[in-house]
């Protein structure tokens, strides 16, 4: 009875503090100026680095700030920290923290606090344990000064310190830098532009967040990640609104101020109503598609039946698919995104081949005897479903032999970590896409990764192509990265990791009416600057 | 009548025992891994695994079992593992929006079907009866998401009379709740209005085609009199059954009324729970909706004793 009585209870508690608490105060004070804005996904953790979802990042940077943070051009600037020293064997990098930084609870930020938050996401992040790989000590100096200590010239520190999208490498306080990093921190006290409600927090519906009135922007204007970060609303509430209609609707209806990812095929009406705008989002195109391959099961063991998939691939057939618009889309035949410093389309001649009677011509060739071909088709994405379904056309037109596994895209995410054959509950190919800023340079883009058992899903496995990626990250000029980041297309090309099937934008919708200042950038959705009108 | 009702409470455990049973296995001999989901697209092997420990997911079925039971039997129904909140917390969370629109949607669906169904008995086999029963088709027929986009394009884009979506709980005032459920509660209401009055309709032509109902018009009863007190009070155990079904189908199969309303309640958190393999949620959830249909169940057995006589227990 009493056990029976405290599942009572708790539903009670909860219910009660629904009531009385949260919902009593969730009402916005008087005169607030209140951002309302529909989002992607709800707010699931606290812990921006506990997973890799976009929407982590998405209140990481509200509630935490970041030692640097790209520009519109994608250069790193320097954000918490004011000064910074680089030696000259550029194995020594010697920061100092603005002045004035303090966390929400009121304490100031020290490199005590940098020093554990580095660590912590220095073991989650690949593109973190890729640098702190060459990281031989952190040092504090002082309370605001710290120096990083390289064992090599690795050349890729700042970017991967102003690193976006997800996994950012904000600074939290120390107590909960020290959290094990595969338990999640359970506070949200950063020293960001805003602060977290907790008790305002529903998982699955809303998520508020208040002004930093303590925050101390810098001098620079906005640009990107970097230059000034003005909190000029009182509030903001994150809304998760399932249904892409009723997410249309709310905003034309004016009930929301903000609709960060509307579904492509509501734009052409959203970009008709009054005093609604639809823009870009970034100068980088936020996504890119991609068909990976299973190295590790015939016939896609060889690099011949891994070439022959090019032929199945016409971009254009998936982006009119899942975009729709040329406006949003384009065709980019490079491993790293189209439109960035280290793009290169070289090889593009094979790869934008679309042949399918080739395909199979040179999948026989390499080996292949009809046996069933496992793809792991999602059934749940907006973007992946569809892409999945022209894929799968494709090579069906091809006369391929089609296994299509129709699963959610949770299965398909569980799925695809198992190395077994397919016929054994493993997987040849799946599709899915990634962000643009995940793939800004080799070292990044952590799907160029041939390292056999190392390598992400997939496993590919290529000598050369890994010590291309390593000798990127150590190059001394731009030019000279961009002399490598061709060699590793030519090497990609060959090798094919994974098969581009375009890249596009996914455009943000916003009342015009009711808001300004919108801070267009690429990978992420950031909130500081925007001001209410009226 | 009490040795009954503890009884059946008694019978409860068992069937709770069996649902738990079942959703534990349901869950995780279904495909998908919230630890995969968890580490993203970058994790090598070694970081799923590794959150798997973390969450206890690479324990042998068995011993998770035990362990979730353990925890059960001291009243905690785990914790979620993506927001790291008690699942009891987040069921109280969304209990009132769902106790709310389930509420307005009974209210809609009964206030309407019965006397529709006791029309369209009374004048059965005329034009208001076929109209009835037309409209009790188009009820069943047309789906929850269609009448619910239909009703706020015409209300709130068009009229602007009421919100697009969202729920406002009580504490901010009875007229704002009601606002937000109105919409709901017609789309959602519409489909058991329909089930309701033909149930209504159906139980009441038996009644009326009884001696003791033709004695009472014999006695020149008024018409209304032989219908709502002689007629719809025997016809009431098949109705009120069929109502007593609706709400414990209401409690948990409200998902497509909240996702296009926006009604952030136990439908919903069901279906993000599951989508994002939230185990504790989904089973916490499961096993309060089994305990509020077994009580439901009980109660409308109950029920019969007050609406006829010659039910004895």
């Amino acid at each position: 009875m009493g056990r029976t009585k405290s599942v009572f209870r708790g539903v009670l508690l909860g219910s009660v503090s629904a009531l009385f608490l949260v919902h009593a105060a969730a009402t916005p004070a008087s005169g607030e100026s209140v951002l309302r804005a529909s989002m992607h996904a709800d707010v699931r953790t606290l812990d921006p680095h506990w997973t890799t979802q976009t929407i982590a990042g998405i209140h990481g940077m509200l509630v935490y700030d970041t030692l640097f943070g790209v520009d519109d051009e994608l250069v790193p600037k320097p954000q918490m920290v004011g000064d910074y020293k680089i030696s000259d064997d550029r194995k020594t990098y010697t920061f100092t923290l603005r002045e004035g930084l303090k966390f929400h609870d009121g304490t100031p930020v020290t490199t005590n606090d940098v020093i554990a938050s580095l660590k912590r996401w220095g073991a989650k992040d690949q593109a973190a344990r890729a640098m702190m790989g060459y990281v031989s000590a952190l040092e504090k100096v002082d309370e605001r000064t710290f120096r990083m200590v390289l064992t090599e010239p690795y050349g890729l520190v700042l970017d991967t310190l102003g690193k976006t999208g997800t996994m950012v490498p904000i600074i939290m306080r120390e107590k909960d830098a020290k959290t094990e990093g595969n338990a999640q921190v359970t506070e949200a006290i950063g020293s960001g532009p805003f602060r977290m409600l907790k008790e305002q927090w529903v998982p699955g519906s809303k998520t508020v967040y208040v002004k930093n009135a303590d925050y101390v922007p810098r001098k620079e204007a906005p640009s990107g990640f970097s230059g000034a970060k003005v909190p000029r609303v009182d509030r903001i509430e994150l809304l998760w609104i399932a249904d892409a209609q009723t997410r249309m609707q709310a905003l034309i209806a004016g009930e929301i101020d903000f609709l960060e990812q509307p579904s492509v095929d509501f734009v052409p009406i959203l970009e008709q109503t009054p005093n609604v705008k639809v823009i870009r989002t970034g100068s980088v195109d936020s996504h890119w598609g991609t068909i990976r391959i299973n190295h590790l099961h015939p016939p896609f063991d060889k690099p011949e039946a891994r070439q022959a998939l090019y032929h199945l691939v016409k971009q254009e057939d998936f982006l009119q698919t899942i975009v729709g618009n040329p406006q949003y889309y384009r065709v980019c035949y490079s491993f790293i995104t189209c439109g960035t410093a280290y793009a290169d389309e070289t090889g593009k001649e094979q790869v934008g081949d679309y042949n399918p009677k080739k395909a199979l011509e040179k999948l026989k060739a390499a080996g292949y005897k009809n046996e069933p071909i496992s793809v792991l088709a999602a059934t749940d994405h907006h973007t992946i479903t569809p892409a999945s379904q022209v894929l799968l056309a494709s090579m069906r037109a091809a006369g391929i032999n089609v296994d299509a596994v129709s699963i959610d895209w949770g299965s398909v995410v569980a799925r695809r970590a198992k190395r077994e054959k397919p016929e054994a509950g493993g997987w040849n190919i799946f599709v899915t896409t990634s962000s643009g800023v995940s793939s800004l340079n080799p070292a990044l883009n952590t799907w160029l990764g041939a390292g056999c058992e190392k390598a992400n899903v997939g496993w590919p496995c290529d000598e050369e192509l890994d010590r291309l990626r390593a000798q990127f990250a150590f190059a001394g000029s731009v030019e000279e990265r961009k002399q490598i980041a061709r060699k590793i297309q030519e090497r990609a090309v060959h090798v094919v990791p994974y098969i581009i099937f375009g890249q596009w934008t996914q455009p943000l919708a916003y009342r015009s009416d009711k808001i300004d200042g919108i801070v267009p950038v690429t990978g992420t959705t950031v909130f500081w600057n925007i001001a209410k009108k009226g | 009548m009490g040795a009954y009702i503890v009884r059946r409470l008694l019978a409860t455990f068992p069937v709770m025992a069996v649902v738990a049973v079942f959703v534990f296995l349901l869950l995780r001999l279904a495909p998908g891994d919230p630890a995969a989901l968890i580490a993203g697209d970058d994790a090598t092997s070694a970081d799923i695994d590794a959150i798997r420990a973390k969450l206890g997911l690479d324990l042998p079925i068995w011993e998770q079992f035990v362990l979730w039971i353990a925890d059960i039997l001291r009243g905690d129904l785990g914790v979620s593992i993506f927001s790291n909140l008690p699942v009891t917390v987040l069921i109280g969370q969304r209990l009132e929006p769902t106790l709310m629109l389930m509420l307005a949607t009974l209210f809609v669906a009964v206030t309407l079907a019965i006397p529709l169904g006791v029309l369209a008995a009374w004048k059965a086999r005329t034009a208001i009866d076929r109209i009835v029963m037309v409209f009790s088709v188009l009820g069943f027929a047309v789906p929850v998401f269609l009448a619910g986009y239909v009703l706020i394009y015409v209300f709130s884009i068009q009229l602007r009379w009421l919100p697009v979506q969202g729920y406002r709980p009580l504490a901010q005032g009875l007229w704002p709740c009601l606002q937000g459920l109105i919409l709901p509660a017609i789309a959602l209401g519409t489909t058991y209005m329909a089930l309701i009055a033909r149930i209504t309709r159906a139980s009441m032509l038996e009644v009326l085609a009884q001696d003791y109902i033709r004695t009472a018009n014999a006695k020149g009863l008024a018409t209304r009199r032989v219908l709502l007190l002689h007629a719809l009070k025997n016809a009431s155990v098949p109705i009120v059954t069929v109502i007593g079904i609706g709400i414990a189908l209401l409690i948990s199969g409200v998902v497509i009324t909240e996702t296009v309303f926006n009604i952030p309640g136990l439908g919903r958190l069901t279906v993000d729970a599951v989508l994002k393999r939230d185990y504790p949620i989904v089973q916490g959830l499961i096993l309060v909706f089994a305990g509020v249909k077994v009580l439901i169940n009980l109660m409308i057995d109950l029920s019969y004793v007050f609406l006829d006589p010659r039910i004895r227990y």
